[in-house]
């Protein structure tokens, strides 16, 4: 499997992605440059986390349109495994890659805390070797994190099975107190219509060491693994 | 060639020169050098080299007396940051400044600016930053100013370390109305690199061109470094516009290229523009490298247009850094600077001809000789004089002072002092801060006295951590800096690490005050005095002086930032009790001092008394013992007593992580001679609690090291909450009230900032005058 991580500018967590790819799971992995156009024969793409252009606009808006986005929406057409991780989740769908849009979190304040994850889903190419109902630990380190979208968006999404991660408490109990931004439906991760493409706002990258304090993250990497090896 | 006036220059006139900030002797000084009249540009290129933020033309004789100097200290001061070896051709770089002025005028834009500078001298070693830390004071909490400050302030910091994805991991934050209008924003930056990677920030090579890069050069910040080297008073609101506008963003960019351009072998020096902007770097470089420059002030890339040489000099624009290059290398160092999409200037020349030189084209607007521009600032001694007042408040006997009613229940004591925002959690704080990005996060803030990040790619960590209580330094200067740099020691060393080095920033009044410079002349021999002793040298640091409101000075705050390491990321140690059934072990001795504490100055509203006394051989060996027991793996938890003393220390080890409570039963009874209040709430020196399923292990390592140790309770479940007995007392509180005392008192006071800062903020509506 051969991974690549873009690097947008302002991205900061494009580093961390390659680490856990390379020295993690001992698979390839490179880093993409957002002015090119070259995927380098990568079988998976993540969109890392970060400040693309520094969001001072809107987060991802600006990021959407670098040349390299037009060969990672080519490669989700193709059915080829996409996963955004935080910034990325917001570039996502700012990339018309998923529905909806991440607002700024309800406190209004930047939120970087462990939490508790519900898997939702199974269905897709990140979490098929997880267990419906498991909860996981990672951390979350953003200010714009408020999943949002319309109703009938949200019932499709429930319907369909593409709502893969929900903030819950240590009981597994999706309340208001386990929702750090104010996220709807307390929505953590989205998947598009074929399960290839997940955005997230937790950090699975940054929970895959004990020494860390997690090794949550490990089964989103080790489900990717199979179904890019299947 | 000679520097003659622009056409529209103001006449230098002694009020102008006065409004520079030149003495008269300074000024003759300035004439003596230049053999005339200086033009209006050279004034203000002098009025910012001869600040005290830039020149330390008062603290540097008294600075000279700290030891730098260990086998592991790759750079010690004088440099953008002081660097260590850490082993495996690995090295640190790190440094602390304070940026107290903008952030009391503009809390967010001067905190966010004070991380994107020290981020810079960090970088500019060609070091990868991996930690940032903080080091804040603030008035009191009850106010709704000190509230509008604490939150724009933390935002700021936040803001922009989150942004560049240096995580935030470790400071502290202390509040006390000795800092009511004058805060203190102290920022230190941690950063790993390569031995081969050092660079150091001095021009070589004559004929090799000077490069502005990053940033376009604008009107903001224009003497920022002169003001923050003056007193702050009410007309200080009007002096906004001096604060810079941070760009983390483009901080961001500048750090990647920053770093290809230094691996990329085509530059020999690289300097940050920060505080004096392009005047110090330039200046500083030049006198560093022995040669002389020259700089063409119409070359510079800037943001508007007809700005004038003086305002080009001394903009503090963020985010840009001067550059050496080598010749011939222009277009490469171009090439990296535009693939991150900023702007790299040729500005200048390295030159051999012994001259600091500005031109607007051809014209020259500036010369100085030689590199006398930074030698030829005058250094004073200023009177140094105990006030009688001081010395009256340190032999006050505290003991007298009586107890409230409410005291006869100790746990009433405990819970207030918990609630007390110097103590209590700073979770509000932390959880708006990325400390988990990089991936190297051990330990954050919160969990452990100091914060652990683990070295990629090697077994090691490394601990950071900074501390100083201003109070101790304000009743007695010499014993506070000491307990400053032994208090940050003994924390690094509770999670395991080996101490190694320190960086300072320190804080003080106004030196011309004979009782402000000696609290600084006494608590910088009292630095040196622990680092030697701890064999932790300072590698450099800064100094903030005029920090004053109109009540006075602040209370002198040394600020030490401490890096140490662990030779095995699996020692690293955290802070709270684990384990039911776990022996609580003392190590060090109790006292009865009360002096200084934060239980007299919060329960009671009085600062006064000898702090506690300070044995540095003591606390030599107690590091020793702390380590040796961590080494062999004895060690379940470990937290030193600090503010609070040993019962509020004890209720963090229960209570610090509220999702895991612990509880714990303990007997204090083998001190019947001393007094309750002491005993539980005394801030005696040289003490931390252990809690280990191997006490008499621990306790015959300690006897090893000559150090007290003793058996003073058990650790149990959160139901039984914490329980102390001593000879003449009973605590007893549940850990739910506990939890509700420490981890409420900030949320609570911050909720009612957001609504203040629209409806009475003092700053708000000064400006809608």
């Amino acid at each position: 499997m051969k991974v690549g991580v873009i690097t947008f500018p302002g991205s900061n967590c494009d580093e961390d992605a390659l680490f856990a790819i390379v020295e993690q799971l001992q698979e390839d992995a490179v880093l993409l440059w957002h002015k090119d156009h070259d995927l380098q024969g990568a079988d998976v793409i993540i969109l890392p986390g970060g400040f693309s252009y520094g969001d001072y606009l809107r987060s991802g808006a600006i990021a959407r349109f670098s040349p390299i986005m037009q060969e990672v929406v080519a490669h989700a057409k193709r059915g080829g495994p996409v996963i955004g991780i935080c910034n990325g989740f917001q570039i996502a769908c700012e990339a018309g890659l998923l529905p909806g849009a991440l607002l700024r979190n309800n406190s209004l304040q930047f939120r970087s805390m462990p939490v508790t994850l519900r898997v939702e889903s199974t269905d897709t190419v990140f979490t098929n070797a997880a267990t419906k109902g498991a909860l996981l630990t990672m951390p979350i380190a953003h200010g714009d994190g408020r999943y949002t979208a319309d109703e009938d968006t949200l019932d499709r999404l429930e319907a369909e099975g593409r709502v893969v991660f929900r903030y819950v408490d240590s009981l597994g109990e999706p309340t208001a107190a386990a929702n750090p931004n104010g996220a709807m439906r307390n929505i953590a991760g989205i998947a598009n219509e074929s399960g290839t493409v997940v955005g997230m706002m937790p950090h699975p990258e940054r929970a895959l060491e004990p020494l860390l304090g997690s090794t949550d993250g490990l089964v989103l990497f080790q489900s990717l693994l199979s179904a890019v090896r299947a | 060639m000679s520097a003659t006036p622009r056409p529209g220059d103001p006449v230098i006139t002694p009020a102008l020169v006065a409004e520079h900030g030149l003495t008269p002797f300074e000024y003759e000084k300035l004439v003596a050098m230049l053999g005339r009249t200086p033009t209006f540009t050279e004034l203000g290129v002098v009025s910012a080299l001869w600040s005290e933020h830039c020149s330390y033309k008062h603290s540097r004789p008294v600075l000279k007396t700290l030891p730098t100097q260990a086998p592991w200290v790759l750079q010690g001061p004088g440099e953008n940051a002081g660097v260590i070896s850490i082993g495996d051709g690995l090295a640190v770089a790190f440094k602390i400044e304070s940026h107290n002025h903008p952030s009391a005028v503009e809390p967010y834009q001067g905190a966010a600016t004070g991380v994107g500078g020290i981020l810079r001298d960090v970088f500019t070693m060609g070091a990868r930053p991996i930690a940032m830390l903080n080091s804040l004071r603030f008035g009191s909490l009850e106010t709704p100013r000190v509230r509008f400050l604490v939150a724009g302030v933390v935002k700021g910091i936040g803001d922009y370390g989150n942004c560049m994805g240096v995580p935030t991991v470790a400071g502290e934050v202390m509040f006390d109305a000795a800092y009511e209008g004058n805060p203190l924003v102290n920022a230190m930056c941690v950063g790993l690199m390569k031995e081969e990677e050092l660079i150091r920030a001095k021009a070589e090579g004559i004929g090799n061109p000077i490069i502005a890069v990053g940033a376009r050069t604008g009107r903001d910040g224009i003497h920022g470094a002169s003001f923050a080297s003056e007193d702050l008073s009410e007309e200080n609101e009007a002096k906004r516009p001096r604060v810079q506008v941070g760009d983390p963003f483009t901080e961001k960019l500048l750090l990647e290229a920053s770093l290809e351009l230094i691996r990329s072998g085509h530059i020999v020096a690289i300097q940050d523009m920060g505080a004096a902007g392009l005047t110090s770097s330039s200046a500083e470089m030049a006198e560093r490298g022995d040669v002389g420059v020259t700089i063409d002030t119409t070359k510079v890339p800037v943001r508007e247009a007809g700005m004038t040489p003086y305002e080009i000099l001394l903009s503090e624009s963020q985010e840009r850094m001067l550059v050496v290059a080598k010749k011939g290398h222009e277009h490469e160092v171009k090439k990296i600077l535009s693939k991150w999409d900023l702007v790299a200037e040729v500005i200048g020349e390295v030159i051999a001809e012994p001259v600091y030189r500005v031109t607007e084209g051809s014209k020259v607007v500036a010369e100085f000789p030689g590199t006398r521009l930074v030698t030829d600032c005058p250094q004073y001694h200023p009177e140094a004089k105990e006030s009688d007042e001081a010395v009256a408040r340190r032999t006050r006997d505290v003991h007298a002072i009586a107890e409230l009613p409410s005291e006869r229940d100790p746990a009433w004591t405990l819970e207030r002092l918990l609630q007390a925002p110097t103590i209590a959690s700073k979770h509000w704080i932390h959880r708006q801060y990325d400390s988990t990005v990089r991936t190297s996060t051990v330990l954050g803030p919160g969990h452990a006295d100091a914060a652990v990040l683990r070295v990629r790619g090697t077994k090691k960590a490394l601990a950071v951590k900074t501390d100083c209580n201003g109070r101790y330094v304000f009743l007695d200067p010499r014993v506070g800096g000491r307990i400053a740099v032994a208090e940050a020691a003994r924390n690094v060393a509770c999670v395991g690490a080996t101490p190694r080095a320190i960086t300072n920033c320190l804080n003080f009044g106004n030196p011309k005050k004979p009782e402000v410079f000696f609290q600084f002349r006494e608590a910088v021999y009292g630095m040196g005095d622990a680092c030697r002793a701890l064999e932790t040298p300072v590698t450099g640091g800064n100094v903030s002086l005029y920090n004053e409101n109109p009540q006075g000075a602040v209370y002198p705050t040394p600020t030490i930032g401490m890096v140490g390491v662990l030779e095995d990321a699996a020692h690293a140690t955290g802070l709270r009790f684990e384990q039911a059934g776990d022996a609580i072990v003392l190590l060090g001795e109790n006292s009865d001092e009360l002096g200084g504490s934060e239980y007299l100055a919060w329960i009671h509203g009085v600062v006064a008394g000898a702090p506690p006394s300070c044995d540095l051989d003591g606390e030599k060996r107690l590091i020793d013992t702390v380590l040796a027991a961590i080494r062999r793996g004895h060690v379940r938890s470990a937290h030193d007593c600090s503010e609070g003393g040993l019962a509020v220390a004890l209720a963090e080890c229960c209570i610090a992580d509220r999702a895991a409570p612990m509880g714990a039963t303990v007997d204090l009874g083998a001190w019947p001679a001393l007094t309750t209040r002491a005993l539980l709430f005394g801030e005696a020196q040289g003490r931390v609690v252990v809690s280990t399923a191997n006490a008499d292990t621990v306790i015959a390592l300690a006897k090893q090291h000559g150090v007290p140790a003793r058996v003073i309770g058990t650790v149990t479940d959160a139901a039984s909450g914490l329980r102390i007995t001593t000879g003449a007392t009973k605590l007893a509180a549940s850990t739910d009230r506990l939890i509700e005392a420490y981890h409420e008192a900030i949320p609570r006071a911050m909720a009612r900032a957001a609504a203040e800062a629209v409806t009475r903020d003092p700053a708000l509506a000064g400006g809608a005058k």
